[in-house]
């Protein structure tokens, strides 16, 4: 199906020189085997996986390495046979440069397969089934961001989906990996779209592809002529294939700010995540290899290969031919929004680009001269932000103002700073920016909860303090009842008992001084009482704001004087 | 391989503000020849003398600040200002008048704010508006124009160099006879006694819509600008805002053509600055709004401000206070026309305070 549809047009977006030809004339390739693997147990956007093997463990292609940790998190497999020589951090591919958990696996050269569970009935299975196999499988996105893919294909039931979006925009320069990719499996691609046509049930069906790969749109168009699914050839123009964009050039929808395609009843998904998706359920296959695009000025022969992840960078690099004096930038990902990394980091799943420039390729920027508010930036913004003003707050520390100029619907897709006369690195400027932000937001959280804790805390004080209170009203009452019954029961025996008795009794009793043990006990219970209230007052003078012992006072007041009271009313029945 | 660490995007454009700026200077370069065959070398010996000025005094003010100069001094940005300065004072300005415009315009408009960018005045209508009110006489000292001699033989235009540079360097007041005369938009605004086609016979400055020669520079001045419009430099929005607000405005309160008649909207647009203004002045950046809707509102402010005191202020042209009045309201202006952000169903608009 190939029939035209409606277009809509992002706003802004920018024609950098496309780079593009320089990697596809080669065909899709294979490198030779590393003979060593570093797979990172974080390859994705979530939950580091936990390693199932030990050092020394003898593994084959395909195995289970390290199992996944809840929904947001994806497992990591062996991608040939070997001996794990090492589990703990290790070189990974990020801008930092800093280490990460990963398992390291010394190839046995044999590349033997671990059994395979192929399905090709999948259309007898239910969904759920499907994405517990994709989940199995270590399938994240391949694209950009690595959002773990069954997770996303968990529909909401509140949200059904209604249009699957295939994204073959492939916008950056230099990158090729979803041409060839498209170029070389455009049958198993559709494969693949069509087991996500079964677990998600979309009306309809779009494959997004930028006309400057006209061969990746006739191989799809030629793979899709049985299928629902519809190839659209979208202008060519940065940045038509981030998520945001593409769903808009092709619906004229937007996603809600802050929401996910899912809340307008959208799902996107990468070409080489629907070719893994294929693998996975179809051929029983996990993810451990993946289309890479080598290209730049500094290589001999820019090429794509099909490389299995945890291969070094720099023995892909070798393969196509790197001249080490021309290498001045290495870049994972595209010239827009890839990232510089060190060539002993592995490629994980996902690196689609790996982009070594001369100097001449990628100089260095000039010095960046003051805005000077041209506003060609705010021209180049496909979310209409005003970057010249973000520029200017973020100058500013003026927090509250980025947010109300919408920074966070910056996709940092480089246009703006791209575009800029003054040369001003305004994509640095926001991204420090959002973790200033970021950072106070979770200084303010933290303080929130203290706040609240706190507040918590004083509250269960003051409850123990007034049950402490009850209890102690409540054995008064029992000692006033009790005595109350000894007293009526005293005087019975009192009017039976003879005078003289009574009369003795008292004798002895001014003579020695001495309490019964009633009394003993009422004078005890004063002296407690006066006690508590002393210490309670004597706490007060220390703490003058304390409400809860302003509180207590009057009450241990009132405990002393009954207590007081019913000494007194013992003796002087006793006396009288 | 020690590779530094750079944050994305690595690839850039190759767009430069000294490329902007040149730009700027290239499409004057119609208006200025025009004004050249009209008026002699007067314009000429202006842009020369503001801009060895203003560099002089960029350059010594950066070292000032402790700014490195040479870099700052590259971007172009005050061979603009003084050449628009330069465009807009009358030629065979005296030197000294040249100066002091153009010393105020950098040292009060742009470097006392910190220099390029933080201006919120238009540096070069800043320099214009001190001099036209502290120098009246020859701030209205237009020079005649090629060809006036026939019609009327008491005027001479002044067409030699070595002619210009006695008047722009002769000590002392001016003569102003013989060489100068009021201009269209000065003799419309004090004519209260004569129709206007009346006012054409006896003044035969006026020409036929807004004075020989003024015309063509201003459609000099219009043809550069659809140059920087085409070329991206800036966008419509602002000259658009400017002449169709004054056009509107001369088209309402158009007056026939009598003595009391205001002048026609092609009177007002293509008579003095209009042109200059719509495309070379109120399109600097720094000072105007910022959004596209703003510019346009921007310049719409411009365009009515500069009707209003033309017909019924004191000055006969207008286009240097209305800017400067226009440039006041450019960051309010910016908080009210914020446009609407994707995925927002609209947008967030007004000074944000208090939320």
């Amino acid at each position: 199906m190939s029939a035209q549809i409606r277009l809509w047009d992002i706003h802004g977006g920018i024609h950098p020189a496309e780079n593009k030809s320089q990697s596809t004339t080669r065909g899709l390739e294979q490198v030779p085997l590393p003979r060593q693997l570093v797979l990172p147990l974080l390859q994705h956007i979530g939950n580091h996986a936990e390693p199932v093997v030990q050092v020394g463990d003898r593994v084959l292609k395909g195995q289970l390495l390290a199992s996944a940790q809840g929904q947001f998190s994806c497992p990591v497999h062996a991608p040939t046979s070997g001996v794990i020589s090492a589990i703990g951090p290790a070189p990974y591919p990020h801008v930092s440069g800093l280490a990460e958990p990963a398992i390291t696996l010394d190839n046995d050269g044999e590349d033997r397969w671990t059994p395979l569970d192929p399905m090709a009935d999948y259309q007898s299975v239910e969904p759920l089934e499907l994405l517990e196999r994709i989940a199995a499988a270590g399938i994240s996105g391949l694209g950009g961001a690595g959002f773990p893919t069954a997770r996303k294909l968990l529909s909401r039931p509140e949200h059904p989906i209604h249009t699957l979006i295939i994204n073959g925009a492939e916008c950056e320069p230099y990158i090729t990996a979803d041409d060839m990719c498209m170029r070389h499996h455009a049958a198993r691609i559709i494969a693949g779209i069509e087991v996500l046509m079964h677990i998600l049930k979309p009306a309809r069906i779009l494959i997004g592809i930028e006309d400057n790969k006209p061969e990746a749109i006739s191989a799809m168009r030629d793979a899709a002529q049985q299928c629902a699914a519809q190839v659209v050839a979208i202008p060519t123009k940065y940045p038509s294939g981030g998520e945001k964009q593409l769903i808009q050039i092709l619906t004229g929808e937007e996603i809600p700010s802050g929401g996910l395609p899912a809340d307008i009843g959208m799902l996107c998904q990468n070409i080489a995540t629907v070719l893994a998706i294929h693998d996975a359920v179809l051929l029983g296959k996990p993810l451990i290899s993946r289309i890479v695009t080598l290209t730049g000025a500094a290589l001999d022969r820019p090429t794509n290969v099909e490389a299995l992840i945890g291969t070094p960078i720099r023995e892909l690099l070798a393969f196509a031919g790197l001249q080490p004096a021309r290498l001045h930038r290495l870049v994972l990902g595209g010239p827009m929004m890839g990232y510089t990394v060190a060539a002993y980091a592995p490629i994980i799943k996902t690196s689609n680009c790996l982009l070594a420039a001369t100097l001449d390729e990628l100089p260095p920027p000039p010095p960046a001269l003051p805005c000077i508010r041209c506003g060609l930036c705010a021209e180049a913004c496909p979310a209409q932000l005003l970057p010249q003003q973000l520029h200017w707050f973020a100058l500013g520390k003026d927090y509250p103002q980025l947010q109300r100029q919408n920074l966070f619907d910056c996709i940092e897709c480089g246009a703006c700073a791209y575009v800029c006369p003054s040369s001003i690195p305004l994509v640095q400027y926001f991204r420090a920016g959002k973790s200033e932000i970021r950072a106070l937001e979770r200084q303010h959280t933290r303080a929130e909860q203290s706040r609240q804790r706190f507040e918590q805390r004083q509250e269960r004080l003051q409850r123990e303090a007034e049950q402490r209170e009850r209890d102690r009203q409540e054995r008064a009452e029992k000692a006033a009842r009790a005595k109350a019954a000894r007293e009526a029961k005293a005087a019975e025996d009192r009017a039976a008992a003879p005078a003289e008795a009574s009369d003795l009794a008292r004798v002895q009793a001014g003579k020695a001084n001495t309490l019964s043990p009633e009394q003993k006990q009422l004078k005890i219970a004063a002296a407690t009482a006066r006690m508590a209230l002393k210490k309670a007052q004597k706490q007060l003078a220390a703490n003058p704001d304390n409400t809860d012992l302003q509180a207590q006072i009057p009450a241990l007041e009132q405990a002393l004087a009954e207590a007081e009271q019913a000494f007194e009313q013992a003796t002087s029945q006793e006396g009288s | 391989m020690a590779i530094a660490p750079i944050s994305s995007p690595h690839a850039r454009g190759s767009n430069r503000t000294r490329t902007l700026m040149l730009q700027v200077l290239t499409a004057t370069l119609p208006g200025v020849a025009l004004l050249t065959w009209f008026f002699g070398w007067g314009t000429l010996i202006n842009i020369l003398l503001a801009g060895s000025f203003a560099l002089t005094i960029e350059g010594a003010i950066l070292r000032l600040r402790q700014r490195p100069v040479a870099f700052y001094l590259n971007d172009g940005s005050a061979l603009v200002t003084a050449w628009l300065l330069a465009l807009a004072l009358p030629p065979y300005a005296p030197w000294w008048l040249v100066l002091v415009a153009t010393g105020f315009a950098m040292i009060f408009g742009k470097h006392l704010y910190g220099g390029l960018g933080q201006n919120p005045f238009n540096p070069a209508m800043l320099g214009y508006a001190v001099v036209l009110v502290s120098f009246p006489l020859e701030m209205t000292s237009w020079p005649v124009w090629r060809g006036i001699e026939q019609l009327q033989p008491g005027l001479t235009p002044t067409l030699g160099l070595l002619e210009g540079l006695q008047r722009v360097f002769s000590a002392g007041s001016l003569p102003v006879d013989g060489w100068t005369t009021a201009t269209a938009l000065d003799i419309v605004k004090n004519n209260n006694a004569l129709t206007l086609d009346e006012l054409r016979a006896a003044e035969p400055a006026l020409g036929s819509i807004a004075s020989r020669g003024w015309e063509w520079v201003a459609l000099a001045w219009l043809a550069g600008g659809l140059f920087l419009i085409y070329k991206r430099v800036y966008s419509w929005h602002a000259p658009v805002g400017m002449l169709a607000a004054l056009g509107l405005m001369s088209l309402l309160f158009w007056n026939g053509s009598g003595s009391a008649s205001n002048g026609s909207p092609l009177f007002h647009l293509l008579g003095g600055a209009t042109m200059l203004g719509a495309f070379f002045i109120i399109t600097d950046p720094v000072s105007g709004a910022t959004s596209n809707r703003g510019r346009l509102i921007f310049g719409a402010g411009v365009g009515i401000l500069v009707y209003v005191i033309r017909v019924w202020g004191n000055y006969p042209d207008a286009v240097a206070f209305a800017v400067l009045l226009m440039n006041l309201c450019a960051p309010t202006i910016d908080y009210y026309t914020t446009p609407r952000t994707y995925g927002h169903r609209k947008a967030k608009r007004g000074l944000g305070k208090g939320q």
